[in-house]
Protein backbone atom coordinates (compact mmCIF):
# COMPACT_ATOMS: atom_id res chain seq x y z
CA UNK A 1 0.00 0.00 0.00
CA UNK A 2 1.47 3.55 -0.99
CA UNK A 3 0.62 6.53 0.19
CA UNK A 4 -1.82 7.37 -2.39
CA UNK A 5 -3.32 3.90 -1.12
CA UNK A 6 -3.39 5.14 2.35
CA UNK A 7 -5.25 8.63 1.16
CA UNK A 8 -8.18 6.56 -0.71
CA UNK A 9 -8.53 3.79 2.72
CA UNK A 10 -8.89 7.08 4.89
CA UNK A 11 -11.04 9.13 2.48
CA UNK A 12 -13.64 6.49 2.15
CA UNK A 13 -14.36 5.31 5.08
CA UNK A 14 -16.26 8.68 5.42
CA UNK A 15 -19.88 9.27 3.29
CA UNK A 16 -19.11 8.47 -0.08
CA UNK A 17 -21.37 11.14 -2.52
CA UNK A 18 -24.58 10.27 -4.04
CA UNK A 19 -24.32 12.21 -6.96
CA UNK A 20 -23.90 11.61 -10.85
CA UNK A 21 -19.76 11.25 -11.01
CA UNK A 22 -19.26 10.25 -7.05
CA UNK A 23 -15.46 8.69 -7.83
CA UNK A 24 -14.65 12.07 -9.99
CA UNK A 25 -15.97 13.88 -6.93
CA UNK A 26 -14.09 12.36 -4.10
CA UNK A 27 -10.83 11.92 -6.69
CA UNK A 28 -10.41 15.65 -7.10
CA UNK A 29 -10.23 16.08 -3.33
CA UNK A 30 -7.44 13.24 -3.72
CA UNK A 31 -5.42 15.34 -6.12
CA UNK A 32 -5.96 11.57 -8.41
CA UNK A 33 -7.66 11.29 -11.40
CA UNK A 34 -10.91 9.71 -11.34
CA UNK A 35 -10.06 6.15 -13.20
CA UNK A 36 -6.73 5.74 -10.84
CA UNK A 37 -9.17 6.18 -8.02
CA UNK A 38 -11.64 3.16 -9.40
CA UNK A 39 -8.17 1.17 -10.24
CA UNK A 40 -6.64 1.62 -7.12
CA UNK A 41 -10.31 0.85 -5.06
CA UNK A 42 -10.39 -2.30 -7.35
CA UNK A 43 -6.80 -3.19 -6.37
CA UNK A 44 -7.45 -3.17 -2.60
CA UNK A 45 -10.92 -4.66 -2.74
CA UNK A 46 -8.95 -7.52 -4.66
CA UNK A 47 -5.96 -7.74 -2.50
CA UNK A 48 -8.58 -7.74 0.19
CA UNK A 49 -7.17 -4.70 1.87
CA UNK A 50 -10.88 -3.77 1.94
CA UNK A 51 -13.61 -6.16 3.13
CA UNK A 52 -15.78 -4.12 0.64
CA UNK A 53 -16.82 -0.61 -1.01
CA UNK A 54 -20.47 0.75 -0.89
CA UNK A 55 -23.45 0.95 1.09
CA UNK A 56 -23.32 0.00 4.47
CA UNK A 57 -26.87 -1.35 5.81
CA UNK A 58 -28.02 -1.47 8.75
CA UNK A 59 -30.50 -3.96 9.22
CA UNK A 60 -32.16 -3.04 12.28
CA UNK A 61 -32.96 0.42 11.04
CA UNK A 62 -34.96 -1.75 8.22
CA UNK A 63 -36.77 -4.06 10.74
CA UNK A 64 -34.20 -6.64 10.78
CA UNK A 65 -31.82 -7.97 13.50
CA UNK A 66 -27.80 -7.92 13.56
CA UNK A 67 -26.98 -10.41 16.12
CA UNK A 68 -23.82 -11.52 17.58
CA UNK A 69 -23.61 -15.73 18.19
CA UNK A 70 -20.64 -18.39 19.51
CA UNK A 71 -19.83 -21.75 19.39
CA UNK A 72 -17.09 -23.86 20.75
CA UNK A 73 -15.50 -25.81 17.36
CA UNK A 74 -12.92 -28.51 18.24
CA UNK A 75 -10.07 -27.42 16.47
CA UNK A 76 -9.49 -30.78 14.50
CA UNK A 77 -13.14 -29.96 13.12
CA UNK A 78 -12.59 -26.39 13.15
CA UNK A 79 -12.27 -25.62 9.46
CA UNK A 80 -15.02 -28.13 8.63
CA UNK A 81 -17.60 -26.51 10.74
CA UNK A 82 -16.76 -22.67 9.98
CA UNK A 83 -17.87 -23.87 6.48
CA UNK A 84 -21.08 -25.19 7.39
CA UNK A 85 -21.76 -22.06 9.64
CA UNK A 86 -20.58 -19.57 6.74
CA UNK A 87 -22.84 -21.59 4.25
CA UNK A 88 -26.07 -19.89 6.23
CA UNK A 89 -26.61 -16.61 4.06
CA UNK A 90 -27.77 -15.39 7.19
CA UNK A 91 -24.32 -15.34 8.47
CA UNK A 92 -22.68 -11.75 7.59
CA UNK A 93 -19.21 -12.21 9.50
CA UNK A 94 -17.38 -15.00 11.17
CA UNK A 95 -14.01 -14.82 13.15
CA UNK A 96 -11.89 -17.27 14.70
CA UNK A 97 -10.97 -16.17 18.62
CA UNK A 98 -8.78 -17.50 21.60
CA UNK A 99 -11.70 -18.42 23.64
CA UNK A 100 -13.58 -21.70 24.54
CA UNK A 101 -15.92 -20.36 22.40
CA UNK A 102 -13.61 -19.98 19.60
CA UNK A 103 -15.88 -18.94 16.86
CA UNK A 104 -17.39 -15.50 16.51
CA UNK A 105 -20.54 -14.91 14.16
CA UNK A 106 -23.06 -12.05 13.03
CA UNK A 107 -26.67 -13.48 11.91
CA UNK A 108 -28.30 -10.85 10.05
CA UNK A 109 -31.88 -11.25 9.63
CA UNK A 110 -34.88 -9.84 7.71
CA UNK A 111 -36.95 -10.06 11.19
CA UNK A 112 -35.61 -10.57 14.73
CA UNK A 113 -37.76 -13.77 14.70
CA UNK A 114 -35.47 -15.46 12.48
CA UNK A 115 -32.88 -15.25 14.40
CA UNK A 116 -33.84 -18.57 17.06
CA UNK A 117 -34.54 -20.42 14.05
CA UNK A 118 -31.21 -19.71 12.00
CA UNK A 119 -29.45 -20.75 15.10
CA UNK A 120 -31.76 -23.77 15.80
CA UNK A 121 -30.60 -24.75 11.54
CA UNK A 122 -27.39 -23.79 12.59
CA UNK A 123 -27.00 -26.36 15.81
CA UNK A 124 -28.93 -29.12 14.04
CA UNK A 125 -25.82 -28.81 10.86
CA UNK A 126 -22.98 -28.37 13.06
CA UNK A 127 -24.11 -30.48 16.20
CA UNK A 128 -22.86 -27.79 18.61
CA UNK A 129 -24.86 -25.42 20.77
CA UNK A 130 -25.21 -21.39 19.99
CA UNK A 131 -25.07 -19.12 22.32
CA UNK A 132 -26.80 -15.54 21.39
CA UNK A 133 -25.61 -12.32 22.50
CA UNK A 134 -28.29 -9.82 21.22
CA UNK A 135 -27.11 -6.43 21.99
CA UNK A 136 -29.48 -5.00 24.72
CA UNK A 137 -27.55 -1.59 24.44
CA UNK A 138 -25.18 0.35 22.04
CA UNK A 139 -22.93 2.64 23.62
CA UNK A 140 -21.14 4.11 20.88
CA UNK A 141 -20.32 3.09 17.60
CA UNK A 142 -17.77 4.71 15.30
CA UNK A 143 -15.34 2.17 13.36
CA UNK A 144 -12.99 4.40 11.34
CA UNK A 145 -8.80 2.82 10.86
CA UNK A 146 -6.28 5.09 9.92
CA UNK A 147 -4.16 3.47 7.07
CA UNK B 1 -31.51 3.18 21.45
CA UNK B 2 -32.15 6.00 18.76
CA UNK B 3 -36.08 6.66 19.28
CA UNK B 4 -36.15 7.36 15.40
CA UNK B 5 -39.19 5.56 13.88
CA UNK B 6 -38.40 2.82 12.03
CA UNK B 7 -38.31 3.17 7.87
CA UNK B 8 -40.01 1.39 5.70
CA UNK B 9 -38.48 -0.27 2.69
CA UNK B 10 -41.05 -0.88 -0.26
CA UNK B 11 -40.07 -2.67 -2.80
CA UNK B 12 -38.27 -0.91 -4.94
CA UNK B 13 -36.15 -0.32 -2.04
CA UNK B 14 -35.55 -3.64 -1.32
CA UNK B 15 -34.21 -4.41 -5.29
CA UNK B 16 -31.73 -1.27 -4.21
CA UNK B 17 -30.10 -3.18 -1.49
CA UNK B 18 -30.23 -6.52 -3.47
CA UNK B 19 -28.68 -4.54 -5.72
CA UNK B 20 -25.94 -3.12 -4.09
CA UNK B 21 -25.67 -5.11 -0.91
CA UNK B 22 -22.14 -7.14 -2.71
CA UNK B 23 -20.71 -3.29 -3.54
CA UNK B 24 -21.11 -0.46 -5.56
CA UNK B 25 -20.30 -0.81 -9.18
CA UNK B 26 -16.94 0.43 -9.86
CA UNK B 27 -17.51 2.58 -12.81
CA UNK B 28 -17.71 6.55 -12.92
CA UNK B 29 -21.62 6.59 -12.69
CA UNK B 30 -22.39 3.98 -10.54
CA UNK B 31 -25.66 5.44 -9.70
CA UNK B 32 -27.01 5.85 -13.28
CA UNK B 33 -25.56 1.91 -13.93
CA UNK B 34 -27.94 0.45 -10.90
CA UNK B 35 -30.85 2.51 -12.32
CA UNK B 36 -30.29 1.08 -15.45
CA UNK B 37 -29.63 -2.36 -14.15
CA UNK B 38 -33.37 -2.10 -12.26
CA UNK B 39 -35.24 -0.46 -15.01
CA UNK B 40 -35.38 3.11 -12.95
CA UNK B 41 -34.57 6.95 -13.44
CA UNK B 42 -31.23 7.83 -12.16
CA UNK B 43 -32.95 10.65 -9.97
CA UNK B 44 -35.71 8.28 -8.16
CA UNK B 45 -32.43 5.65 -7.21
CA UNK B 46 -30.72 8.55 -6.22
CA UNK B 47 -33.31 10.28 -4.09
CA UNK B 48 -34.22 6.69 -2.75
CA UNK B 49 -30.34 6.79 -1.69
CA UNK B 50 -30.47 9.68 0.00
CA UNK B 51 -33.32 9.12 1.79
CA UNK B 52 -32.26 5.62 3.09
CA UNK B 53 -29.33 7.75 4.17
CA UNK B 54 -31.23 10.22 6.22
CA UNK B 55 -33.66 7.43 7.85
CA UNK B 56 -30.22 5.42 9.03
CA UNK B 57 -31.72 2.20 6.76
CA UNK B 58 -27.87 3.16 5.38
CA UNK B 59 -25.31 4.05 8.26
CA UNK B 60 -23.04 5.57 5.27
CA UNK B 61 -21.46 4.85 2.04
CA UNK B 62 -18.40 3.58 1.84
CA UNK B 63 -15.18 1.20 2.34
CA UNK B 64 -14.75 -1.37 5.22
CA UNK B 65 -11.00 -2.29 6.00
CA UNK B 66 -9.65 -5.26 7.16
CA UNK B 67 -7.83 -4.29 10.01
CA UNK B 68 -5.10 -7.13 9.15
CA UNK B 69 -3.89 -5.73 5.73
CA UNK B 70 -4.42 -1.94 8.02
CA UNK B 71 -1.45 -3.35 10.09
CA UNK B 72 -3.92 -3.76 13.10
CA UNK B 73 -2.96 -7.03 13.85
CA UNK B 74 -4.61 -7.43 17.37
CA UNK B 75 -8.15 -7.58 17.46
CA UNK B 76 -9.22 -7.70 21.03
CA UNK B 77 -13.05 -8.20 21.72
CA UNK B 78 -12.56 -7.34 25.13
CA UNK B 79 -15.34 -8.21 27.67
CA UNK B 80 -16.32 -7.07 31.06
CA UNK B 81 -18.69 -8.44 33.96
CA UNK B 82 -20.09 -4.84 35.01
CA UNK B 83 -22.10 -4.66 38.12
CA UNK B 84 -25.74 -4.22 36.42
CA UNK B 85 -26.62 -0.98 38.33
CA UNK B 86 -23.43 0.74 36.83
CA UNK B 87 -23.30 -1.18 33.27
CA UNK B 88 -25.12 1.81 31.43
CA UNK B 89 -23.06 4.61 32.94
CA UNK B 90 -19.78 3.23 32.84
CA UNK B 91 -20.55 1.84 28.91
CA UNK B 92 -20.85 5.10 27.98
CA UNK B 93 -17.71 6.43 29.43
CA UNK B 94 -16.13 3.13 27.95
CA UNK B 95 -17.57 3.83 24.53
CA UNK B 96 -16.81 7.08 24.84
CA UNK B 97 -12.49 6.36 24.60
CA UNK B 98 -11.40 7.15 21.38
CA UNK B 99 -9.86 3.75 20.82
CA UNK B 100 -13.03 1.93 21.77
CA UNK B 101 -14.60 1.41 17.88
CA UNK B 102 -18.03 -0.61 18.93
CA UNK B 103 -19.35 -0.72 22.88
CA UNK B 104 -22.15 -2.70 23.40
CA UNK B 105 -24.07 -4.35 26.53
CA UNK B 106 -25.35 -7.66 26.02
CA UNK B 107 -26.68 -10.69 28.23
CA UNK B 108 -24.65 -13.16 30.07
CA UNK B 109 -24.90 -16.62 29.56
CA UNK B 110 -24.20 -18.09 33.12
CA UNK B 111 -22.41 -20.07 33.85
CA UNK B 112 -20.31 -19.99 30.67
CA UNK B 113 -19.99 -16.43 30.36
CA UNK B 114 -20.57 -14.16 32.92
CA UNK B 115 -19.66 -11.22 30.99
CA UNK B 116 -22.43 -8.00 30.14
CA UNK B 117 -20.12 -5.50 28.30
CA UNK B 118 -18.28 -5.62 25.44
CA UNK B 119 -16.23 -3.34 23.54
CA UNK B 120 -13.50 -3.62 20.30
CA UNK B 121 -9.78 -2.65 20.71
CA UNK B 122 -7.41 -2.79 17.60
CA UNK B 123 -4.28 -2.14 18.25
CA UNK B 124 -0.99 -2.99 15.87
CA UNK B 125 0.14 -5.55 18.39
CA UNK B 126 -0.78 -7.15 21.70
CA UNK B 127 0.84 -5.05 23.30
CA UNK B 128 -0.50 -1.95 22.44
CA UNK B 129 -4.33 -3.93 23.17
CA UNK B 130 -3.54 -4.55 26.25
CA UNK B 131 -2.11 -1.17 27.10
CA UNK B 132 -5.85 0.11 25.85
CA UNK B 133 -7.36 -2.24 28.43
CA UNK B 134 -5.56 -1.03 31.12
CA UNK B 135 -7.29 1.98 30.32
CA UNK B 136 -11.03 0.59 30.21
CA UNK B 137 -10.10 -1.60 33.36
CA UNK B 138 -8.94 1.76 35.60
CA UNK B 139 -12.25 3.86 34.18
CA UNK B 140 -14.57 0.65 35.18
CA UNK B 141 -13.15 0.35 38.54
CA UNK B 142 -14.49 -2.06 41.14
CA UNK B 143 -17.98 -2.30 39.29
CA UNK B 144 -16.09 -4.65 36.96
CA UNK B 145 -15.99 -8.36 38.79
CA UNK B 146 -13.77 -10.16 35.80
CA UNK B 147 -12.57 -9.38 32.12
CA UNK B 148 -11.04 -11.18 29.42
CA UNK B 149 -10.64 -10.49 26.08
CA UNK B 150 -10.54 -12.91 22.75
CA UNK B 151 -8.15 -11.80 20.02
CA UNK B 152 -9.23 -12.91 16.74
CA UNK B 153 -6.77 -15.21 15.06
CA UNK B 154 -9.14 -15.11 11.35
CA UNK B 155 -11.90 -13.67 9.46
CA UNK B 156 -13.68 -16.51 8.51
CA UNK B 157 -16.54 -14.43 6.34
CA UNK B 158 -17.00 -10.48 5.67
CA UNK B 159 -19.76 -10.12 3.55
CA UNK B 160 -22.01 -8.12 5.99
CA UNK B 161 -25.55 -8.03 4.92
CA UNK B 162 -27.45 -10.22 2.44
CA UNK B 163 -31.40 -9.97 2.10
CA UNK B 164 -32.59 -12.82 0.60
CA UNK B 165 -34.43 -12.77 -2.56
Amino acid sequence: MDETDRAIVNALQGGFPVCDEPYAAVARTLGIGEQELIDRLRGLLERGVLARFGPLYQVERMGGSFVLAALSAPDEDFDRLADLVNAFPEVAHNYRREHRLNMWFVLATESPEQVPEIARRIEAATGLGVYLFPKEREYFVELRLVA
Amino acid sequence: MPSRPEPTLDATDRRLVRATQAGLPLVPRPYHAIAEQLGLGVEEVKARFQQLLANGAIRRIGAVPNHYALGYAANGMSVWDVADDRVDALGEAVGGLEFVSHCYRRPRRLPEWPYNLFAMVHGRDRGEVERKLAVIAERLGPACRAHDVLYSTRILKKTGLRLQP
